[in-house]
């Protein structure tokens, strides 16, 4: 690794880092505008209990040091604080609970995605221009041209509701099912289409055409040289990858009522929770941030000739 | 002619002048072409880009005209007086099926239009609530692209144009914008505006549209505007370096007269390409909105609040599910591949 890709790399984490915090100011200050503080929607308070309440949470001082001791408590302790709606449970609670369904969802429909969507394209690229190729553009074409609820929508209503194949309770026995299937049909779609493009180029190379004149065979041809030099723009799209997955769980866990951290984001917003909503925010929006930085870096690392503005 | 000596030997009939209609008869009079002309000729070749393009402008002139005509209107409950319900058949219609009030009144040898795509559970025709929700949406892709388009062409084109510390301040920020992640930024932000334009607008000739409309204008408008900027300020750094740039210069112009009058024109194919590619982007992201009842207020409606409504009676009448889905499937599909279609027509350098 050169100085060059090093200087890359440092930028991007200082980027990445600023980005996080940025998230975290503009997520602060934005819901400290809100008119009416977190409590009027409750019933009649009285003004001391009103009082005490904003004392319990430090609503009561001065908006400067409040915002210092929420950066304070989540660098030093990764602590987002008590969750205003759901009594007797902090935010880290309740993001750690639903962290560990998303991942399984986020991961599950990556691996899915990443494997369906490389022997898909291969295939097609192999069989260019016949039936099956044909087929499986069209069925790309559609799937990264619907967005994810419509999709997560019609397998509700299809697998769910009229087959009766899978619960559409995401909470249930294999409930996750749908939930994954939907979260992978777009990055599999376009790990198809990326897959094919560049086998097709590679496929035209020159060390192809050598290693079929020095007698290779077919299946050693494309695993060995073809598939692997294809796969560069697949690893750059890892990252993106991950981080649409994260945004699009928001709408299929809210779909699926899967007890995810995007179906507590959404949930928050609606009920007014600020602390959760500020909470999942955060950890949303850093996962999509590092998400992305991994994908650059990856991008920078695997083929150096790239160069990135 | 006898051949003389010492003569040039010309034959004098070869200088008479051209007659009018020999001189026409040269002169092959072909309209010059520009390049727009061009470049819309690349586009009719492209049959995929065309029928896209008349797909989109057969759904735009339905929605901008049929509500007009339509003898329902997008909010009115059929069977339903002020206060009490007259006809319960209203509900829950199937396509072309008719409740008794209408059955009765066509018995009676009147004519009804009949309810193309059946009607919702408060009685309301789905055909015209779809028809308005593509306007909606239309109308929010379409105005979200125009002001991202200009306040990105703004700042990209004086970032690219100043050059130096501007340059670097605008791009710094430019970058960081870049790497929020825009979905939760664009649901936050619009919740919250939500609850604080409620307040500001009521009485104002803006309330119509409703808060969530402006604010979804207002988060497209800080956010979104990055990537166009990016791109025009790559143009602008490549063509300020034009020699019409430093003619411009040397006559004496100033710098918002170059950006306007020289660099902004040649940047024509980017601006052009992009803004049709962010169209589909907005409506993508106001349907996605709207389906987490961020969208549009009630009771009008957009192709996403139209799905995210319908879900909830899906078992009872899926197909108020499948046609919103359809169509923005539809719009935003042949959106992409005229926006494609545009790219390749407009950027022939591009060989992609």
């Amino acid at each position: 690794m050169n100085t060059k890709t090093l200087m890359y790399i440092v930028k991007r984490v200082l980027l990445a880092i600023v980005t996080i915090w940025v998230v975290i100011t503009v997520t602060f200050f934005v819901m400290h505008a809100v008119p009416g503080g977190p409590f009027t929607g409750e019933k009649a308070v009285t003004k001391q209990v009103m009082a005490a309440m904003e004392a319990k949470y430090g609503l009561d001082k001065p908006l400067g040091t409040q915002y210092l001791t929420y950066l304070k408590d989540i660098c030093l302790h990764f602590d987002f604080g008590p969750s205003l709606k759901q009594r007797g449970r902090n935010v880290n609670g309740i993001i750690l609970d639903g962290m560990k369904t998303s991942a399984k969802l986020g991961i599950l429909a990556a691996f899915i995605a990443l494997i369906f969507g490389v022997v898909l394209g291969s295939f097609a690229a192999l069989r260019r221009n016949k039936l099956v190729d044909r087929i499986i553009m069209v069925m790309t074409t559609a799937f990264v041209s619907m967005p994810s609820f419509i999709m997560g929508s019609f397998l509700l209503i299809i697998f769910s509701i009229n087959l009766k194949m899978f619960p559409a309770n995401g909470a249930a026995r294999n409930g996750l099912f749908l939930p994954v299937v939907t979260l992978s049909l777009y990055p599999m779609a376009y790990i198809t289409r990326l897959t094919r493009s560049s086998m097709l180029e590679v496929l035209g190379q020159d060390y192809i055409r050598t290693a079929k004149a020095k007698g290779v065979s077919g299946t050693k041809i494309i695993f060995g040289h073809a598939l692997k030099n294809s796969l560069i723009p697949v690893i750059t799209y890892f990252g993106p990858m991950l981080a649409g997955i994260v945004t699009g769980s928001l709408v299929v866990e809210q779909i699926f009522a899967v007890p995810g951290i995007g179906r507590a984001f959404v949930n928050s917003i609606t009920g007014r929770d600020y602390p959760l909503v500020m909470g999942t925010t955060i950890v949303l929006a850093a996962l999509i941030v590092i998400m992305n930085l991994i994908g650059d870096i990856m991008y920078k690392v695997v083929d150096p000739r790239i160069t990135l503005e | 002619m006898d051949k003389k000596i010492f003569s040039a030997q010309v034959n004098m009939d070869d200088f008479i002048p051209a007659t009018d209609s020999e001189k026409e008869y040269m002169v092959q009079m072909r309209p010059s072409s520009t390049f727009f002309k061009d470049s819309v000729k690349r586009l009719l070749k492209n049959k995929v880009a065309t029928t896209c393009f008349f797909i989109i402008l057969f759904i735009t002139l339905a929605a901008i005209f049929v509500p007009m005509f339509w003898p329902y209107s997008y909010e009115q409950m059929l069977g339903m007086q002020p206060g009490k319900a007259t006809d319960n058949s209203f509900k829950y219609l199937s396509p072309f099926e008719y409740s008794k009030t209408e059955q009765a009144l066509i018995a009676s040898g009147e004519k009804v239009v009949p309810h193309i795509f059946g009607t919702d559970n408060q009685g309301r025709d789905y055909f015209i609530r779809v028809v308005y929700g593509t306007r909606i949406s239309l109308a929010v892709g379409f105005f979200a692209s125009i002001i991202v388009l200009i306040i990105g062409m703004t700042i990209g084109s004086v970032a690219g144009y100043a050059g130096g510390r501007v340059d670097l301040i605008i791009m710094r920020i430019v970058d960081i914008i870049y790497s929020l992640p825009d979905m939760l930024m664009v649901i936050l932000l619009s919740s919250v505006l939500k609850v604080v334009m409620e307040g500001a607008l009521d009485g104002t000739a803006l309330a119509k549209i409703g808060s969530n409309i402006i604010s979804l204008f207002i988060v497209f408008g800080v956010l979104y505007w990055v990537s166009m900027a990016r791109l025009i300020r790559g143009q602008i750094l490549s063509l300020r370096e034009q020699e019409y740039v430093l003619a411009s210069q040397a006559a004496g112009a100033k710098g918002k007269w170059i950006i306007i009058k020289h660099l902004i024109p040649n940047c024509f194919s980017v601006i052009i390409i992009s803004t049709a590619l962010q169209i589909p982007s907005a409506i993508f992201t106001e349907s996605y909105l709207s389906f987490l009842g961020l969208g549009v207020n009630a009771p009008m409606p957009s192709l996403g609040s139209l799905a995210s409504d319908a879900l909830n009676g899906v078992s009872s009448y899926p197909l108020g599910l499948v046609i919103p889905a359809l169509v923005i499937s539809l719009i935003v599909l042949s959106l992409n591949l005229f926006g494609d279609g545009l790219r390749d027509a407009f950027d022939p350098k591009l060989d992609t």
